[in-house]
């Protein structure tokens, strides 16, 4: 019988193993151990878990089934609200949504719920067991643009609703941020994602990789010369952001986007495949966000001591607490409160070292955290090889450019409505980071839900 | 899958292949480029668009075998397939936008060194179709690597070859030929295009820079995606920095900073150089590549 105060623990790899492979850090519970978690949950008439979470899954809906050992009823209610449960299991920031708000959390821990998602979710992968088609097709025609979380989202309730869907993705690989940006050791491509993508396919949804839209082909083109009634962009946000102090385009110096899609997409390192990585043997990573935690365990199981360069303090770290948990025991050294001014350069142009200063927490600024301020006269150097800049991405304005009457934000974000993702152009719909900047992928998701609600809306009223 | 319709050796090293790719075909224009990956371990390799054929929705290549990636690809023939082939990428010459018959009244040379002719080709091209002919100079280490000479004296208006060994043409490098024409041949230009080895496009800036020779060049820097999420193509130009791939692959070469960019370039020369050196020696590879730490 379990602990009621306390949580199922979960397998996880020793911080000493894991710290030299990129197989996955967390193992999940097995049955045994789910049952015995789900026991823990209350079923709460007026779930607050279910408003914590941006798809409204129905949790104890989910949970009961799996305290009954019905796992692939417990699926089917999670996949008529999500379709990536596996990997929302997996990278949801739970401890900020639906885990914060379960009754359990106010004395002792909240239920496991990511862990008994994934575990729900792992076994439906294993067995095969797929989500409700449509019961009947439309016919009507609608492009996704990007095959990251709100496109895969978005397409997969369209296509259950009956629509003709077609998903446009720029890469050789589907999955957007799921396969450049997060590592292996966090979500494993063959097993969940590219597992989970399949089931969105056999939902009906098309594919179609390698097009870049505003290049290969315009929205314009697609809604007038391609037949489609509806768009959704779903296009991320994906423009790397660098400090712009001197040293910057030195060798070594990498934005955290080219070091983890060098080692997430193209595989860097896995010796077989064809694209290199300049791994480092002494790296700093500058930021705190979950991306910042990405980069750097990549460069440690890549053989480097790895320090975490952020200007603020531990409590400020943008990155979830799991993350920073698993960095720290795996040996990433967190060098708070420390700020770059430049990026020292040896005469070939490589990287020799960083310049930093040390930082004080002064009143809080506009996002409410302190704002951090340089100690005078206390600037140092540290010796590193190799800089991986993780200060956050931009959408790229490839498909606002190129998409007559599509308004931006001065951010260069598509401006879209919540509710629906309604956009400024008729007929076009967008959600996720490229309308919100940088975000998480269960809010990506949330706006995928709403972008298909919000078409189908718009479509059923144009042919009344 | 994209299906390679033809491949031809050009020269040593050298290879042409047309390639399928409609979506690639209807909308691409000169200056652009395209990724090519050609399995599943491959890099994505970009290349500059040699010529397109949008009835047939094809593309022509031209390609170096100089990394793990192009060696594999040199390998392929007529019928065989690309696992993926991305574009076009980047943006046009900037010329395509400009006023038709304001062009007509500049002339235009254009300065390519080696593989450097591949994305010249279809700019002359375009120009000739509207009427316009531009001066092309072609350099070439020596005559055997001289590549694409016979579709390019169709549509250049003058066409001077030369060779590094004085095999063929004139002799010597490309900026002797630029000197000749523009101070000894009296020959005026209003803008010049280069594209061809970074240290080339150099040189050219900096003796058109003195010739008061407004300079586009392409770059070609190392590139992973290609779409503007890595960054790994930046390059100083003037006082900011642009990507290579979204911002370019054309710039005014009077700005960019030469010796960073050929810098950036040699980023990945030992790892690439591991990676033929394991294509080549597969299991017999032991060391000497003074990375994988074999036995000697």
């Amino acid at each position: 019988m379990a602990d009621m105060l306390k949580k199922v623990p979960v397998r996880e790899q020793a911080p000493e193993v894991r710290a030299k492979n990129f197989e996955e850090v967390c193992l999940g519970y097995n049955k045994e151990e789910a049952m015995d978690e789900s026991t823990r949950c209350l079923e709460c008439k007026n779930a607050r878990c279910i408003q914590g979470c941006p798809v409204a899954i129905n949790i104890p809906g989910f949970i009961k089934e799996v305290k009954a050992g019905n796992i692939e009823e417990a699926y089917k209610v999670i996949s008529e609200s999500s379709a990536l449960p596996a990997v929302c299991g997996r990278v949801c920031p739970q401890e900020s949504q639906c885990e914060q708000r379960c009754i359990r959390g106010i004395k002792g821990e909240p239920v496991s719920i990511g862990k008994l998602e994934r575990f729900v979710a792992d076994y439906a992968l294993e067995n095969d067991i797929n989500p409700e088609g449509p019961k009947e097709k439309n016919g009507q025609k609608v492009a996704v643009i990007g095959s990251g979380p709100s496109g895969l989202t978005c397409a997969g309730d369209l296509a259950k609703m009956g629509y003709d869907v077609t998903v446009f993705e720029a890469l050789h690989e589907l999955g957007g941020v799921l396969v450049y940006g997060i590592p292996e050791f966090r979500l494993p491509k063959q097993r969940v994602v590219a597992k989970e993508i399949e089931k969105v396919k056999g939902l009906g949804v098309k594919f179609e990789k390698n097009v870049v839209i505003g290049k290969s082909v315009t929205i314009d083109q697609l809604l007038d010369e391609e037949g489609f009634e509806a768009v959704f962009i779903g296009s991320g946000a994906g423009l790397p952001m660098f400090m712009g102090i001197p040293g910057e385009n030195a060798n070594g110096v990498f934005s955290a986007n080219e070091y983890l899609t060098r080692s997430n997409l193209m595989k860097a390192f896995d010796d077989s495949y064809d694209t290199p990585i300049a791994a480092g043997k002494k790296v700093a990573v500058v930021g705190g966000g979950n991306v910042a935690m990405d980069a750097a365990r990549t460069a440690l199981r890549l053989g480097a001591e790895v320090h975490v360069v952020y200007r603020r303090s531990e409590e400020e770290l943008p990155a979830r607490v799991e993350e920073v948990h698993h960095a720290k025991e795996e040996g990433i050294i967190f060098d708070l409160l420390t700020n770059p001014k430049e990026i020292l350069v040896d005469e070939n142009g490589n990287v020799r070292g960083m310049k930093v200063v040390k930082m004080e927490l002064g009143e809080p600024d506009a996002s409410g955290r302190r704002r951090p301020i340089e100690i005078p006269g206390s600037e140092y150097e540290i010796e590193v090889d190799t800089v991986i800049m993780s200060l956050g991405t931009s959408p790229n304005p490839l498909i606002s450019s190129t998409t007559i009457g599509l308004d931006v934000n001065r951010r260069k974000c598509i401006i879209a409505e919540e509710e629906t993702g309604q956009t400024s152009k008729e007929g076009v719909y967008a959600g996720g980071d490229a309308v919100t900047g940088a975000a998480t992928v269960i809010l990506a998701m949330g706006a995928g839900k709403a972008g298909a609600k919000g078409i189908d809306e718009y479509l059923r009223n144009r042919d009344k | 899958m994209y299906k390679i319709l033809k491949a031809e050796t050009l020269a040593d090293k050298t290879y042409l292949m047309d390639v399928h790719a409609p979506r690639v075909a209807s909308h691409c224009q000169p200056g652009q480029f395209i990724i090519v990956k050609m399995d599943d371990k491959g890099e994505r390799v970009p290349l500059t668009i040699c010529d397109y054929d949008r009835e047939n929705g094809t593309i022509t290549i031209v390609f170096q075998a100089i990394g793990a990636s192009t060696t594999r690809m040199a390998e392929l023939k007529a019928g065989d397939s690309f696992r993926d082939f991305v574009g076009p990428l980047g943006q046009p010459s900037e010329f395509i936008s400009e006023d038709i018959e304001e062009l007509k009244n500049k002339k235009i040379l254009y300065v390519a060194g080696g593989v450097g002719a591949a994305p010249v080709y279809p700019q002359v091209k375009w120009l000739h179709e509207r009427g316009i002919d531009a001066d092309v100079i072609v350099g070439s280490k020596t005559k055997d690597l001289l590549i694409l000479e016979k579709e390019l004296e169709v549509v250049a208006g003058n066409l001077y070859i030369t060779t590094d060994d004085g095999s063929y043409g004139r002799s010597g490098m490309v900026t002797s030929v630029i000197e000749d024409l523009v101070q000894n041949e009296g020959k005026h230009y209003d803008v010049c295009v280069a594209i061809g080895p970074m240290i080339m496009m150099k040189f050219v800036c900096l003796l058109t820079k003195k010739l008061n020779l407004h300079t586009i060049v392409s770059m070609n820097p190392i590139m992973v995606d290609g779409t503007g999420m890595c960054g790994a193509c930046r390059l100083q130009v003037g006082d900011e920095v642009k990507f290579a791939c979204v911002d370019g692959p054309e710039f005014d070469g009077h700005l960019v900073d030469f010796d960073q960019a050929m810098a950036r370039s040699r980023m990945y020369k030992t790892e690439e150089g591991r990676e033929i050196l394991r294509l080549q020696e597969g299991d017999t590879h032991h060391g000497g590549c003074g990375v994988c730490g074999g036995d000697n």
